[in-house]
């Protein structure tokens, strides 16, 4: 194991048309933090919004500082956006979140608790267990939701209880060692990531997490997001 | 005579899926066709024997409908399983007001601080 310097959380924060989420979770983020007192950066990888997100992360920037927020401007397809942003990361641990406020932010827990607890290498946040769980789901939204994760426990046994809920802090050098194995895009990468640490014999952690429903913006969940969620499942069972 | 040579022929078509190296995992895919070949040959072996071989009458009438019995119950644990834990699934009403709470917080601070939103 590395020898233990000064620690830094660096977050990655992609959005997408997030200009009204942004600053309340960059403000959440800091808070929480500095509250804590732990050193952060939160690296900002935006995909082109034509909303004005960019603005707003000036902004941001303008008022917490250039080295507590880093601005990237990224034009590729989901799941690639977390590797470039990671060549900007100074951190040595990384957290990988959303930016529309669908987590509550209870990093403090996250970081000094659990992994410091066991001295993990990925603490991921779980919906499914203890007093994790959600808020504004229907009961349609709810059953799909264990369908499809007790779906992914019997075909990939991952050895972890959620792996959709996308709120992870990992050690930068295994998230790197994970990037260069994992092929996924989207969300599936998430659920890559996950498998394949657990095959390279990475400790996982995990936290509850609440998941309230999208403050801002719509939320997905139709017709083609079960197919292409199905897809990439049946892919990661035959390939990992 | 045709039941034991059938195991072999089983596994032909699974020896790209085996590993070359110790360290190369098998895929779950691979896991699952290893262990539904071991299993569908043992049970054709035994229910699919031809006279001389057949185990005694009550364990075949047991035997030849299994597969759909085993089906069946993991049917059934699945069902039971997935809605237990939709029963389970927690409303973090709390979380959800508090983050409210934060909004209302981050919003004025941030105005005080110079955002124009």
């Amino acid at each position: 194991m590395a020898a233990r310097g000064p620690e830094r959380v660096s977050v990655l924060l992609p959005t997408y048309n997030e200009r009204d989420n942004l600053p309340l979770v960059v403000w959440l983020l800091a808070r929480t933090f500095s509250d804590s007192g732990i050193d952060f950066e939160i690296i900002i990888i935006d995909d082109g919004s034509p909303d004005g997100t960019q603005e707003v992360a000036q902004q941001l920037e303008k008022i917490y500082g250039s080295d507590k927020i880093v601005r990237q401007l990224f034009l590729f397809p989901s799941g690639t956006a977390y590797i470039h942003g990671m060549k900007y990361a100074t951190g040595n641990f990384i957290v990988i979140m959303d930016a529309d406020l669908s987590h509550h932010v209870r990093l403090h827990f996250m970081y000094s608790g659990k992994q410091k607890e066991g001295n993990f290498d990925i603490v991921s946040g779980t919906r499914y267990k203890g007093n994790g769980g959600v808020y504004g789901w229907d009961l349609k939204r709810k059953l799909i939701s264990r369908g499809a994760n007790f779906l992914t426990q019997v075909l990939l046994r991952p050895g972890a209880s959620d792996l959709t809920g996308s709120f992870r802090l990992y050690r930068k050098e295994v998230l790197q060692k994970l990037m260069e194995k994992c092929v996924s895009k989207g969300y599936v990468f998430q659920m890559e990531m996950i498998v394949r640490a657990r095959q390279m014999g990475f400790t996982i952690g995990e936290v509850p997490i609440s998941f309230v429903d999208r403050v801002y913006g719509e939320s997905k969940l139709g017709g083609n997001e079960i197919v292409s969620f199905l897809k990439g499942l049946l892919t990661l069972f035959a390939t990992t | 005579r045709i039941s034991s040579s059938l195991f072999p022929l089983f596994l032909l078509p699974f020896s790209p899926l085996t590993p070359l190296s110790p360290q190369a995992a098998m895929t779950k895919l691979g896991q699952w066709l290893c262990g539904l070949a071991l299993l569908g040959s043992a049970w054709a072996a035994l229910a699919l024997a031809p006279p001389g071989l057949q185990p005694p009458a009550p364990l075949r009438q047991a035997l030849l409908p299994l597969p759909v019995y085993l089906l069946v119950a993991f049917g059934c644990y699945s069902l039971a399983t997935v809605g237990y834990r939709l029963a389970t699934f927690n409303d973090c009403e709390e979380a959800a007001a508090e983050l409210q709470e934060h909004i209302r917080a981050a919003r004025a601070d941030l105005r005080r601080r110079g955002l124009r939103l």
